[in-house]
């Protein structure tokens, strides 16, 4: 039996800065960052009062009022990216392919918005342990347990294969579509609508993030609060967005002349086994999964020719981060540029993995590199080539992309040009 | 305001982190946190309670500075000082 | 590929047993661990009824410093996952940490954490919010705390597909070995028996509002009325079967099929896909239905899902074709650790030859055309079982299970 390989066929983006894939594109290689005071709620009372929003209307972007107010802020993002991904690929899903049509979302806190909403009327603003069951929402129960956003996907595109939330916390985004790459290769499915959305604007997930100090304080300078590789970075800023793209056997693609953006050749995720929300400054579980996904790509590491990095700009994701890379990649580490679109969209925790995924398909298809917005002033102990401020042409047919997150768990992908980029 | 103490500091991190019982508490203090099974969310839960309940704000560094239970009062007991009320001179 | 992933370990917390062997054994004498809900003051919600698992001290089982930044949730899965360790003879050094992993199924996370912090934040302050919540609710949790627990540097993952995703995380974890990783740890627990945890399942309308507690879940009865909510699951040692084998593990039975289908949108006028999962499982274990011993069927205890469920049994395996059983009528529904717990009872069945009752129900809607088991456990003869196991929204989960090959 030959390997079955898989290719991306259609995209669909919600970021901040850019509701669908053109303005995504456009935004990243500007530079220009979309991170800015909370309008979402009044965050005067937290740490960090900042995030990436998206100026993101459901009804304008072709929801019913109705789902508008029965859906979390993050499953209208996923079934707007998915509608936008679906007529991008060109795809018709009926009778004849519904069951060969399977559904991987990734998401790390799911509808978290709804559910502190929900919170909050049952039980008079805090006050209750014991909330009211009666006051609410009929539909709490699909906030309660997320699998809801993949449902409504799922329904949204027709597809009756296997579907699944994906939530492993901020590698939700890269293992969504690794679980997808799996189901189409074993023959289980021959397309995946795959991605991932998370909608984490909200008082508790900032709190939360308050809590341990992960995300700037730079309050007063929003826009160049989130500084990547940065000798002066000060932790992440808050996003949140979708990324659905529409994944498909490479053969059947060929097949009825679809256009395709990239193949994604290889995955891997490794746990680090160390901290819940600590790493170690080594790397080394981070350089096993890049290592793990070049094998399952059976590509060689000189041939990335561009790392999309998680870059998150806390002062230990950038170090380990630095060092996975150049463990696993050793001496072509030093040739190869790396960047962090994360100073221009935030960190949209589940969903930024697909978002980033998207971005290096485009890279592939465009031959130019985002840069790593924010990085002003180099860190000494920060030695790669990490692309500051100005977007640059390369062209490239094999992109790495890497995610590292809560629970220690870290994740690798590679994707390559549709004509090739393997031996 | 009486000065924050070790005693105190122990029992909030057996509150907020559980106890490491193979550790002497005599000299504890000295000894670096992650030596005593704490690690920095343990520290930043100590930190946050010992803050709400003295209704002070401790330093943004001290999660990384502070490496003893002995530091931790001291970084504690100045910010005591620090922000106690002024008695106005009479006038 | 064709690689066999067996279970070589079992940790189990269930509210009619702590502990794999007493679960199996309260289950085989019918003993439900369903009753009024202790955990709060119930007495304001329709719904008062769970299963829920007595006589658990996270202190007795875990180091005190995991104590305070878990949930419940996490407890047990920390404590099955160190059972089933302890099972499966395998030891921290017995192989690199990169050649473990760790895949979970979680419904909702750490929910009762989730409240408590919800309630500190909006009843008193940001300030009040706990460095711990940031982690302690997330459904990734489980997987999280069990690979630095335990020291799995391998492959991992988290499945949410409601009450189908225990199957599907055990799928994923099979997924892994035959790829090469030789243990995984998989399997899924929940227990969000909090006052917010019962309101949202009491606003899906599936919960029965009876409070007796022998007719509160009654599957495929004619007066089925909804299910009780319980808290608990099982988390699996899978191993590669030649690896197993080769250390002499003792193996309790093999993972040889699995299939997942999703249903159509209500009121599309498509047809439910649950007998493509059931075909598509056997398919995959190279079984045809009567190879199937038994039958542990979801057993969703409401009219409409119980139908549509038997009506995909005697679609594949005819009119009253093969026993069935719904053992969780004894615990309520587990949500992410029913289907593995549900695998646990399917293994057991197997090696002992009995198959345990769905107790409280005299006998099915004459409608439905299955053979439920009723009353007491019931022997049977046979090598394979098939568990099924759904999910709100429409997954559809099925896994084939064998007793352990003559070595």
């Amino acid at each position: 039996m030959t390997a079955r390989r898989v290719v991306i066929t259609g995209l669909g983006v919600i970021a901040p800065g850019g509701i669908g894939t053109k303005a995504f594109w456009e935004r990243i290689v500007s530079g220009v960052s979309a991170t800015r005071t909370i309008t979402a709620f009044d965050a005067s009372g937290f740490r960090s009062r900042m995030a990436a929003e998206c100026d993101f209307d459901g009804v304008r972007s072709g929801l019913t009022v109705r789902d508008t107010a029965r859906l979390d802020r993050a499953t209208q993002f996923a079934v707007v990216a998915a509608r936008e991904a679906l007529a991008d690929s060109g795809i018709e899903i009926d009778e004849r392919n519904a069951h060969r049509t399977g559904v991987s979302l990734g998401s790390a806190v799911g509808c978290t918005q709804k559910l502190e909403e929900e919170y909050v009327a049952r039980s008079d603003g805090g006050q209750r342990w014991l909330v009211d069951h009666a006051a609410g929402t009929p539909y709490l129960y699909d906030y309660f347990v997320p699998s809801s956003m993949a449902a409504e996907v799922a329904w949204e595109a027709g597809a009756e294969g296997p579907a699944a939330l994906v939530s492993a916390g901020c590698t939700s985004g890269l293992d969504s579509l690794g679980h997808a790459l799996d189901l189409i290769r074993e023959g289980a499915v021959d397309i995946m609508i795959a991605g991932g959305s998370d909608a984490p604007i909200a008082p508790i997930t900032v709190a939360c993030f308050d809590a341990i100090k992960a995300t700037s304080p730079r309050n007063d300078t929003p826009e160049h609060a989130s500084r990547p590789f940065d000798r002066t970075r000060s932790g992440f800023v808050l996003g949140e967005g979708a990324a659905v793209l529409v994944l498909e056997e490479r053969e059947s693609a060929l097949r009825r002349g679809a256009q395709i953006y990239a193949e994604i050749a290889g995955y891997a995720g490794r746990a680090n086994a160390h901290h819940m929300t600590g790493l170690r400054p080594d790397g080394l579980e981070m350089s096993a999964a890049i290592t793990g996904a070049l094998d399952d790509a059976r590509i060689d590491r000189e041939a990335v020719g561009y790392v999309n990095a998680h870059g998150t700009a806390t002062r230990q994701n950038d170090i380990h981060e630095t060092a996975a890379i150049k463990h696993s990649l050793g001496e072509h580490a030093r040739r190869v540029p790396v960047s962090s679109i994360k100073a221009v969209i935030g960190h949209s925790l589940g969903a930024v993995g697909s978002i980033e995924a998207v971005a290096s398909a485009l890279v592939i298809r465009h031959g130019v590199v985002p840069p790593t917005a924010g990085l002003h002033e180099p860190d000494p102990q920060l030695d790669l080539d990490y692309v500051p401020l100005t977007a640059r042409d390369q062209a490239t047919d094999t992109v790495l992309t890497v995610g590292s997150g809560f629970g220690g768990f870290q994740s690798a992908m590679v994707l390559t040009s549709a004509e090739g980029g393997r031996s | 305001m009486s000065a924050f103490t070790v005693e105190e500091l122990f029992q909030i991190m057996r509150e907020c982190a559980g106890e490491e019982e193979a550790v002497d508490l005599a000299d504890a203090a000295e000894q670096e946190f992650a030596l005593l099974g704490y690690d920095s969310l343990a520290l930043m839960e100590a930190i946050s309670r010992v803050e709400r309940g003295l209704g002070i704000a401790l330093p943004e560094e001290t999660v990384g500075e502070v490496l003893t239970p002995a530091a931790f009062v001291d970084v504690v007991n100045a910010e005591l000082a620090r922000s106690a009320p002024v008695v106005e001179a009479a006038g | 590929m064709s690689a066999a992933t067996v279970v070589t370990g079992i940790g189990v917390l269930a509210p009619n047993g702590i502990g794999a062997e007493e679960f199996w054994a309260a289950t085989l004498r019918a003993e439900s661990g369903i009753g009024r809900i202790t955990r709060f003051e119930p007495a304001s919600y329709p719904s008062r009824l769970a299963g829920e698992v007595t006589g658990f001290s996270a202190r007795e089982h875990l180091p005190s410093r995991l104590v305070p930044q878990t949930d419940r949730t996490t407890q047990f899965a920390l404590t099955g996952s160190e059972w089933a360790l302890r099972d499966s003879g395998l030891s921290a050094d017995s192989l690199p940490a990169g050649e473990r992993g760790v895949v979970t199924a979680s419904a909702s996370g750490g929910f009762e954490f989730g409240q408590r912090e919800l309630g500190h934040l909006w009843g008193k302050d940001p300030r009040h919010v706990s460095a711990y919540m940031s982690f302690a609710w997330f459904y990734a949790v489980n997987s999280g705390q069990i690979s630095i627990r335990h020291d799995l540097r391998g492959p991992t993952g988290v499945l949410v597909t409601d009450q189908a995703g225990g199957l599907d995380a055990v799928a994923q974890a099979r997924r892994r070995i035959r790829k090469g990783t030789p243990v995984m740890l998989s399997g899924g627990m929940d227990a969000s028996l909090c006052p917010y945890g019962l309101a949202a399942q009491i606003s899906a309308g599936m919960l029965s509002e009876s409070d007796d507690p022998a007719r509160a879940y009654r599957p495929f009865d004619p007066a089925a009325d909804g299910h009780v909510p319980g808290e608990g699951g099982a988390i699996l040692t899978l191993e590669d079967g030649e690896r197993a084998r080769a250390r002499g593990a003792r193996s309790h039975g093999e993972i040889s099929g699995y299939a997942a289908t999703f249903d159509p949108r209500p009121g599309s006028g498509r047809p439910a896909n649950l007998d493509r999962a059931i075909r598509g499982a056997l398919a995959d274990a190279g079984l045809s239905p009567r190879d199937i011993a038994f039958v542990l069927a979801d057993g969703a205890g409401e009219p409409e899902p119980d139908r549509a469920e038997a009506r995909a049994l005697t679609d594949v395996f005819g009119p009253r074709g093969v026993p069935v059983t719904v053992p969780k009528s004894m615990t309520g529904r587990l949500y992410a650790g029913a289907a593995p717990l549900d695998l646990v009872t399917a293994l057991f069945a197997l090696r002992d030859g009995v198959v345990p009752p769905t107790v409280h129900v005299d006998g099915p809607d004459p409608a439905y055309d299955i053979d439920l088991v009723t009353g007491s456990a019931r022997p049977v003869r046979g090598d394979a079982a098939l568990v099924l196991a759904r999910g709100r929204g429409g997954f559809n989960s099925a896994m084939v299970v064998r007793r352990p090959s003559a070595a």
